[in-house]
């Protein structure tokens, strides 16, 4: 085997691979974890839907006009936020800050849209988390939800201030473009929610 | 079972030991999870001795020697090979689940409803925190309708007469399992939830086995007792326990006693005042071998050291103590004496 | 700038000759505030032998319980306790942490990385966990740890049934350290999918990174489940919401559901990376590369997939349909193919080769003859209808940890001996490896074998006394006996790392002849890994530098 050989053999060139960078996949890695916690919670809903011996039941106390109008919200903001970084891979920062401010703001709106419909329930139905399985069930899956958009407002404003900054640019857009996929789940998860207890769970039909 | 000996000889016990091993099944479920049990192990033990075989072979003839000091040829893999050993053990899986199958379908049947003249009887069974409650609702298609406690006395089938036992399981607090191994596999009670299981045994006897799924502080002692009888004593025993309390006036302080106490508010003995649920029902007391479960033995020693203090029995039982006098507790001994 | 190494973790602080204590302090600032992956990875390997010590203690005050019939040792609400922190610590804070730990260590220097992904991420990671194992622990100091067990079933978890902190406790720190291991997960996804050496593409990764990738996709499904139920589990106790309170119409058997949907991929996130040690540590002292590695990855893939659709065979007493029963028994025998093709791989590894029986190899041939074991009795328990006779009995007991020891531990011994040099730069004492393996082989053996046959005769778990009638004293003497073996072989292996860490000799790079990119740098590697970033053009790069005339790449 070991005469002395002249030549050994050479490997083949290297083909640079392609893909995404570590902290996308972080993102996905993350964002694949946050499936699996809201499938269970929505797994949750369901199983327990028309289950409740005491009302009130989703039907009575859910109204759809204010739901509607928080989703339009929602989902314009991830057309929005999307906007923001087609601008901001054309290098417009001006554009791109304005859209996601734009963002920022209907994702307030729907925080706020959710608090009033909380309140609602709470005074008008007297559903409380402890009334019945529906309200178990109702507050701690849109309250999880809730507590995602408050994070993603939160991580939005932090991105905005750079941008302000003058940090966020062509080349440098990471960060915002990760909160923007988190913010396009977020709004997935609503539109799945708001199928499932809205829709669905209020008996059917809009 | 001669293996058992030297560890109960060990343990300086004066009992006989018990037998309850799934080995030695009594009822045609048990002896169909018998069979299942023996073709499992014996798949098991091939592959075991293959690949413990293969193993010790490589490291006894493929052990580094010395003299040898060239790296041995490098094999990289076979795709035959990788095909040849995934397809034996999915042969064996499949084999597998058809035999599973047939034994499932052996074991767990669907629970039919009570018939005249059916030769069956329909108990429901309650688990408490951690004692059993036993409904007996049927026989024969006779309504029964009476409650009973911690021991299931059922009759015993013969050739060509079988006399099954459907249980309804339910649960008053947390999960249990019923497990009596020689009988049956064992079934949870889940509460709002309800399970069937069903006995059928042609050995007459004492049929021993345990609650099965922690269920808190003394799941240890959760113990059940299931006595099979031939049918006519069986039937004397239901239509004993059918009847309300025995009245006796030679213990009326103690039955007066009992009544006073807070004992009504948590056990029932038919034909009295005492209507409680949360324990027991003592309408029969005396017909029991055992007290608290079959934790111990009912005997007036036992019974008197379990009224004064249930506590040191059975820790964390749901039975508090409840300091009564000397006098108090002779007299309600007593009375529960009398209750056969 | 000069990138001259610093000494190396353990040496700056003790050996820096200006006085103990500074020394001292400036060490505990060192590992508190470090963000390098190897200290990380260290300090995971230290909590969990911690925690071993202290299961392993809970475990031995059960055994002594238990050593007689209607023994009075121990009240039986302690014993409930004592099972309780047992299982959860030895999952959650010894078997999980082990692993991330090893994996922490390893994987960057084995795909030629000079860091996790995110560093800082991975700090937190390890604290939250180490916190909330101490949380956990808090609730001794509240009047009483826990006695729900370890899979903690519903109702037993309300406010009715256990009073008291000590259950919230254990949720939240459950809870807490969950997201300390979903924060580990993501770490190992992004470094080891954006950070490999140029050259190592994914078909070329070793196969220990390739397991750890799995594991952490497996966790990543995994436990947000589990956080999403034991924050179920607070909002009832807390909140007074109605999930698991069932006289408002919540639900016992959702908890079970939703625990083992966590809990059955545990169990693999504990043995999936331990598959990948012994493929790392049987073809370097076979002398041979490892057998089939596609199917060998491919396999590994197909136990995540299908480990996911088995959970309920922990269930097979609530009473489902029948045709329930099936599907998931016949999903947990499926698993047994890929299971099967491992064992067979790493066999054909060994068969041909010059096996050289240093201490990883020996635990690696312990792992080997005793895995296979708690492997088949799974299949036994997987079998529904003998599952009912089975099932919350000593066999069941004795199964898991049969593959938990046997499996998991026997190849995590494995690995700490294969890589003990690497992380310290020194060798542990094969005399006192042979002391442990045999100590622990034996014992183990003694003390798990006999709880199949307390199993079989009707013996339930998590019962803290029995009646000396049944016929169990002898099997549970024996086991107690087992343990009091094995006790000394964890004591001697702790001596053995402490003392070969001050005392063992000297490493050198590359110990063990073998292949992959850890072995290029130094024992104990300099903070920043590799001086320069290797480039690979096989799965066994040292093999292609030590054998230039007959390189790997050809052949793969
Ligand atoms: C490291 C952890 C680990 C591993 C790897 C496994 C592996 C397996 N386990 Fe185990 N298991 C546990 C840890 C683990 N288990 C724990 C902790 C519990 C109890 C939890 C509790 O209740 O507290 C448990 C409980 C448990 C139960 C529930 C019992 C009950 O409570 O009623 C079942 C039932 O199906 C089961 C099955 C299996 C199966 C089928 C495998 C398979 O993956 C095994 C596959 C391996 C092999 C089969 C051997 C090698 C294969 C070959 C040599 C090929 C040829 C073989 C055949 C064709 C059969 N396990
Ligand atoms: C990786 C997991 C793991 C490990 C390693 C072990 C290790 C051991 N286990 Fe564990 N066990 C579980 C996981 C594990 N267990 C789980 C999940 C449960 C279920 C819990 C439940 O039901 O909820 C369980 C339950 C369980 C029971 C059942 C309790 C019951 O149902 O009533 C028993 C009973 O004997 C037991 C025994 C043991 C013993 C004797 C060991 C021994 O191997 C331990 C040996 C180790 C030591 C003894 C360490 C001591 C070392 C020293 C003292 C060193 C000295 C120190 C220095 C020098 C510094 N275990
Ligand atoms: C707070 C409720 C409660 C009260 C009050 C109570 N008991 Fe009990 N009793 C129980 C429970 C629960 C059990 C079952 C204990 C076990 O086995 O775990 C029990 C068991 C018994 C048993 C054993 C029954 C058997 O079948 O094994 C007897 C006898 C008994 N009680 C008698 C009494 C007497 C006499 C009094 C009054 C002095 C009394 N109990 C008061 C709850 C109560
Ligand atoms: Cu009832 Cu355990
Ligand atoms: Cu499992």
């Amino acid at each position: 085997m070991t005469t002395a050989t002249h030549t050994f053999p050479s490997p083949p060139p290297l083909v640079a691979e392609q893909g995404l960078c570590a902290a996308q996949w972080g993102m996905v890695a993350f964002l694949v974890s946050e499936v699996a916690f809201f499938s269970t919670l929505i797994v949750t809903y369901v199983t327990f839907l028309g289950q409740d011996t005491v009302g009130p039941t989703p039907a009575e106390a859910l109204s759809l006009p204010l739901v509607i109008g928080t989703t339009i919200c929602l989902v314009s903001s991830s057309v929005l936020i999307h906007g923001a970084q087609l601008a901001i891979e054309h290098g417009r920062q001006r554009l791109f800050s304005f859209l996601w401010a734009g963002t920022i703001a209907l994702g307030i709106a729907f925080l706020v849209g959710t608090a009033v419909e909380w309140r609602e329930l709470i005074v008008d139905h007297q559903l409380t988390i402890g009334r019945n399985l529906f309200g178990t069930t109702y507050y701690t899956l849109v309250g999880f939800h809730g507590l995602h958009v408050t994070g993603g407002v939160i991580a939005m404003t932090v991105v905005l201030g750079l941008a302000l900054s003058r940090n966020v640019t062509r080349d440098n857009c990471i960060s915002a473009q990760l909160v923007a996929w988190y913010w396009h789940f977020v709004d997935v998860v609503w539109i799945v929610v708001f199928l499932v207890v809205y829709v669905g769970g209020r008996g059917g039909g809009l | 079972m001669e293996a058992i000996h030297p560890g109960t000889l060990l343990a300086a016990s004066e009992t006989a030991t018990q037998n309850l091993s799934i080995f030695a099944p009594a009822s045609p479920a048990a002896q169909s999870i018998q069979d299942l049990a023996i073709l499992t192990g014996a798949i098991f033990a091939l592959i075991l001795v293959l690949v413990e075989g293969i193993l010790l072979y490589n490291i006894w003839r493929f052990r580094a020697r010395a003299e040898v000091t060239a790296e041995p040829a490098q094999v990289y893999g076979s795709q035959p090979v990788e095909i040849a050993w995934t397809t034996a053990p999915t042969l064996i899986v499949f084999f597998l689940i058809l035999a599973i199958t047939r034994t499932l379908w052996q074991a767990k049947a669907a629970q039919p409803a009570p018939q005249l003249d059916d030769h069956a009887l329909f108990v429901k069974v309650i688990g408490h925190q951690w004692w059993w409650e036993y409904r007996y609702e049927t026989y024969d298609g006779r309504p029964l309708n009476f409650t009973t406690a911690n021991e299931l006395h059922m009759p015993v089938s013969e050739t060509g007469q079988p006399r099954r036992v459907h249980l309804t399981l339910e649960s008053a607090d947390v999960c249990h399992s019923f497990w009596v191994p020689r009988l049956n596999g064992k079934m949870d009670l889940l509460p709002g939830r309800t399970n069937y299981l069903m006995l059928e045994t042609e050995l007459p006897g004492l049929f021993l086995g345990q609650c099965a799924e922690y269920c808190g502080d003394q799941h240890a002692n959760m113990l059940l007792r299931v006595i099979v009888e031939p049918p006519a004593e069986f039937e004397r025993w239901l239509a004993n326990e059918s009847a309300p309390a025995a009245e006796n006036v030679a213990v009326q302080t103690g039955r007066e006693a009992f009544m006073a106490e807070s004992c009504v508010n948590c056990h029932r003995i038919r034909g009295t005042p005492a209507e409680g649920t949360f324990g027991p029902d003592l309408t029969h007391l005396m017909s029991r071998q055992t007290l608290a479960s079959g934790e111990i033995p009912n005997s007036p020693e036992n019974l008197t050291d379990w009224i004064h203090n249930p506590q040191t029995t059975k820790p964390g039982c749901l039975m508090p103590a409840f300091d009564l006098s000397e006098t108090r507790l002779e007299a309600i001994v007593n009375y529960l004496l009398t209750l056969r | 700038m000069s990138l001259a190494p610093p000494a190396h973790p353990f040496e700056n602080a003790t050996h820096d000759g200006s006085g103990r204590r500074f020394g001292l302090t400036a060490m505990l600032h060192t590992w508190t505030t470090s963000v390098d992956h190897k200290q990380i990875g260290i300090l995971y390997i230290l909590m969990s032998l911690v925690f071993l010590v202290i299961g392993g203690i809970e475990a031995l005050l059960m055994r002594w319980q238990l050593f007689f019939p209607r023994a009075e040792v121990l009240a039986p609400n302690t014993f409930n306790q004592l099972f309780t922190m047992h299982g959860t610590t030895m999952i959650f804070f010894v078997g999980m942490p082990i692993l991330i730990g090893l994996g922490n260590y390893l994987v960057p220097l084995m795909i030629g990385a000079r860091d996790m992904a995110f560093p800082r991420l991975n700090a937190f990671g390890f604290w939250i966990t180490l916190f909330g194992g101490l949380l956990v622990y808090f609730s001794f100091a509240t009047g009483g740890a826990p006695a729900i067990g370890w899979f903690a079933y519903a109702p037993l978890t309300e406010q009715t049934f256990a009073r008291g902190p000590a259950t919230d406790f254990w949720a939240l720190g459950l809870l807490i350290s969950g997201i300390g291991t979903i924060a580990a997960a993501v770490n190992f996804v992004a470094t080891i999918l954006a950070m490999r050496a140029p050259g190592m593409t994914m078909r070329k990764l070793p196969f220990f990174v390739w397991t750890m990738l799995w594991t952490a996709v497996q966790m990543l499904f995994a436990l947000p489940p589990l956080t999403a139920a034991l924050v179920m589990i607070l909002f009832d106790r807390q909140l007074g919401a109605h999930f698991f309170d069932v006289q408002n119409g919540g639900s016992a058997y959702l908890w079970q559901h939703l625990f083992w949907f966590f809990g059955h991929p545990e169990v693999y996130i504990l043995i999936l990376p331990v598959f990948g040690m012994i493929s790392e540590v049987i073809p370097v002292f076979s002398r041979k590369v490892l057998f089939g590695y596609e199917f060998m990855a491919a396999a590994t893939v197909a136990i995540v997939f299908i480990s996911m659709g088995v959970w309920a065979h922990h269930m097979f007493c609530v009473g489902m349909s029948r045709t329930l029963d099936l599907v998931f028994a016949a999903a947990s025998l499926l698993v047994s193919i890929p299971t099967g093709i491992k064992f067979f791989n790493w066999l054909a590894t060994m068969f041909g080769g010059r096996i050289r029986f240093a201490s990883p190899m020996l635990f690696a041939c312990g792992f080997l003859s005793m895995f296979v074991i708690g492997g088949l009795t799974g299949i036994m328990l997987a079998s529904v209808p003998l599952d009912f006779q089975l099932s919350d009995s000593y066999f069941v007991v004795g199964h898991f940890h049969w593959v938990l020891i046997g499996g998991t531990l026997f190849g995590t011994f494995a690995g700490i001996y294969y890589w003990y040099p690497k992380m310290t730069g020194r060798m542990l004492s094969e005399r006192l490896a042979r002391w442990q393996f045999w100590l622990l082989y034996i014992g183990f053996i003694l003390t798990f074998g006999p709880m199949h046959v307390s199993g079989m005769l009707g013996m339930p778990r998590r019962i803290y006394t029995y009646d000396p009638d049944r016929g169990w004293a002898l099997w549970n003497q024996l086991t107690t006996l087992g343990a009091l073996i094995q006790t000394p072989s964890y004591a001697i292996f702790v001596y053995n790392l402490v003392a070969s860490w001050r005392n063992g000799t000297p490493a050198g790079d590359d110990p063990w002849d073998a292949w992959t990119l850890e072995w290029t740098t130094t024992s104990p590697p300099p903070s920043y890994n590799f001086e320069e970033l290797p480039v690979v053009h096989s799965r066994r790069p040292l093999w292609d530098a030590k054998h230039p005339e007959d390189p790997d790449w050809q052949y793969e």
